[in-house]
């Protein structure tokens, strides 16, 4: 079944286009990675299937609602942790859990045995009632992405969601990725190959705004007929210049 | 009702931004004891507790432009505010979540006044609790000029505007250092012509007891507040649909 159906999804400001045209289908519960250089259309990707921007042209479908004709719909359905850390930062840790719950319609109740739940699971047990201000980057990171995932969303936009982080904390994050394959539909954005190749069922490549090439590593290996992922993804993304 | 959840988020933001909270609340009560001293030792018509009181009123309210300004901004400036613009929120609860945790501020800021003026020597009297009421709708108009200010400048530029414009046109414009009247025509025309000495007098009105003089001052304060929400509104949907938040 399909989860997200893009039709010819364009961003264009003012003379530059960001992304053209773009034309993807992700399935239910696929771990679908959006790689490419700075600049290749990736946040922007993310920014428009997650109503923070509207298309300048054409439409994508989540789950059945259009971005375009009901973003509250598919607001419902949705969650992003985005690229920066987005937490309230005079909020304690539990404060900030059963905050975003409460915004997403969750009773009182229900708000605190999911925080309970994810203080848990990221634990968060020592730092519950810390100032998120007061956390270390990696920390308020880790709290960023909780928050994503609180809410029970169908379909997690992770916008580069490991920059920043040690190799540990990294290693960690990955493992909780990995619990959630094919339970819900995850957007994957990042810079690190490995990432996505250790993640994704499926990966995209796109440069200055086209789609290159989907499919999965090894398929993309296949096509440019590199003998590993990286050498697979500079064919791909750098215009043939290496 | 997921407004509430907002407005509860930034109720605890105001109040745990300590030293804002403080200077906000304590500034207006400083100035308001500092003035009756000078007039017990030269006693000057204009700084007679009764009159002074509903000026201060409305100048501590001035501050809630600064609240509410520095608080939209700082979120516009974090990530926070992207993780909200892709939650259910519509651009209702963003404004009402914003809006309702400034206004039982500004009330305590303004009960807070009228405590301290009866310390100073101010006769209790039901009066005051009517001069606390006519304060809502300046209270609501300062919220929204914070909210307006909030959702076009970044978090820097609203505290040269909130913080030192807005406080000191305040001053200047309502009536509560200097008779407008004194300074010339034109002063005296401009100040008219803006909100902060109908809201000061106003207040004046209920305190003395001369209800008549209420509404007509109030008319213009709520004329303005509603002109201002309407902007601050417009302003917030538009940034809340930009690429650029």
């Amino acid at each position: 079944m399909t989860a997200i159906e893009t039709k010819a999804l364009t961003k264009k400001y003012k003379d530059k286009t960001a992304v053209n045209s773009l034309d993807l289908t992700v399935e239910k519960g696929e771990l679908f990675a959006l790689l490419g250089v700075n600049g290749a259309g990736k946040t922007t990707t993310i920014k428009m299937l997650s109503g923070l921007t509207k298309p300048t042209d054409g439409d994508a479908v989540i789950l059945g609602d259009s971005i375009v004709k009901d973003p509250l719909k598919v607001k419902e359905k949705i969650n992003v942790s985005t690229q920066e850390t987005a937490v309230a930062r005079n909020l304690s840790v539990r404060e900030n859990l059963e905050f975003i719950c409460a915004i997403y319609g969750f009773s009182k109740a229900d708000s605190k045995k999911k925080a309970d739940e994810m203080i848990e699971k990221f634990d968060f047990r020592e730092i519950e009632n810390s100032k998120a201000k007061t956390l270390s980057g990696g920390w308020q990171r880790r709290l960023s992405i909780a928050l994503a995932l609180i809410s029970d969303p169908e379909v997690l936009f992770l916008d580069e969601p490991t920059l920043g982080l040690d190799v540990l904390a990294r290693r960690e994050l990955w493992s909780i990725i990995e619990k959630l394959k094919g339970k819900i539909t995850i957007i994957l954005t990042t810079h690190y190959l490995e990432e996505a190749e250790h993640l994704s069922d499926r990966i995209a490549v796109m440069s200055k705004g086209d789609l290159k090439a989907v499919g999965t590593a090894s398929e993309l290996m296949e096509l440019t007929g590199a003998k590993n992922f990286e050498d697979a993804f500079v064919a791909l993304a750098g215009d043939g210049k290496f | 009702m997921k407004f509430l959840a907002f407005a509860s988020r930034n109720g605890k933001e105001i109040i745990r931004d300590k030293i804002n909270l403080c200077f906000g609340i304590g500034f207006p009560v400083i100035l308001l004891v500092l003035l009756s001293l000078i007039q017990s030792h030269l006693p000057v018509d204009m700084f007679k507790i009764d009159t002074l009181t509903p000026g201060i009123a409305v100048f501590g309210l001035s501050f809630m432009s600064l609240f509410s300004a520095v608080l939209i901004s700082k979120d516009r400036s974090e990530s926070l505010i992207l993780r909200l613009f892709t939650s259910p929120l519509t651009s209702t609860d963003y404004i009402l979540g914003y809006t309702l945790p400034m206004l039982p501020m500004a009330v305590a800021q303004t009960v807070i006044c009228y405590i301290v003026a009866f310390i100073l020597g101010m006769k209790v009297s039901v009066n005051v609790l009517l001069a606390v009421a006519v304060s809502i709708p300046a209270s609501v108009l300062f919220i929204s000029i914070g909210l307006l200010c909030g959702s076009l400048l970044n978090d820097k530029q609203v505290g040269g505007v909130c913080g030192a414009l807005l406080t000191n046109l305040t001053a200047w414009l309502s009536g509560i250092w200097f008779d407008p009247n004194l300074v010339g025509k034109g002063f005296k025309t401009f100040s008219n012509i803006m909100p902060f000495v109908h809201a000061v007098d106003a207040g004046r009105a209920a305190i003395a007891g001369e209800y008549g003089k209420i509404l007509p001052e109030l008319a213009v304060v709520a004329g303005y507040a509603l002109i201002v929400t309407v902007l601050a509104v417009f302003a917030f949907k538009k940034k809340m649909n930009s690429d650029d938040v």
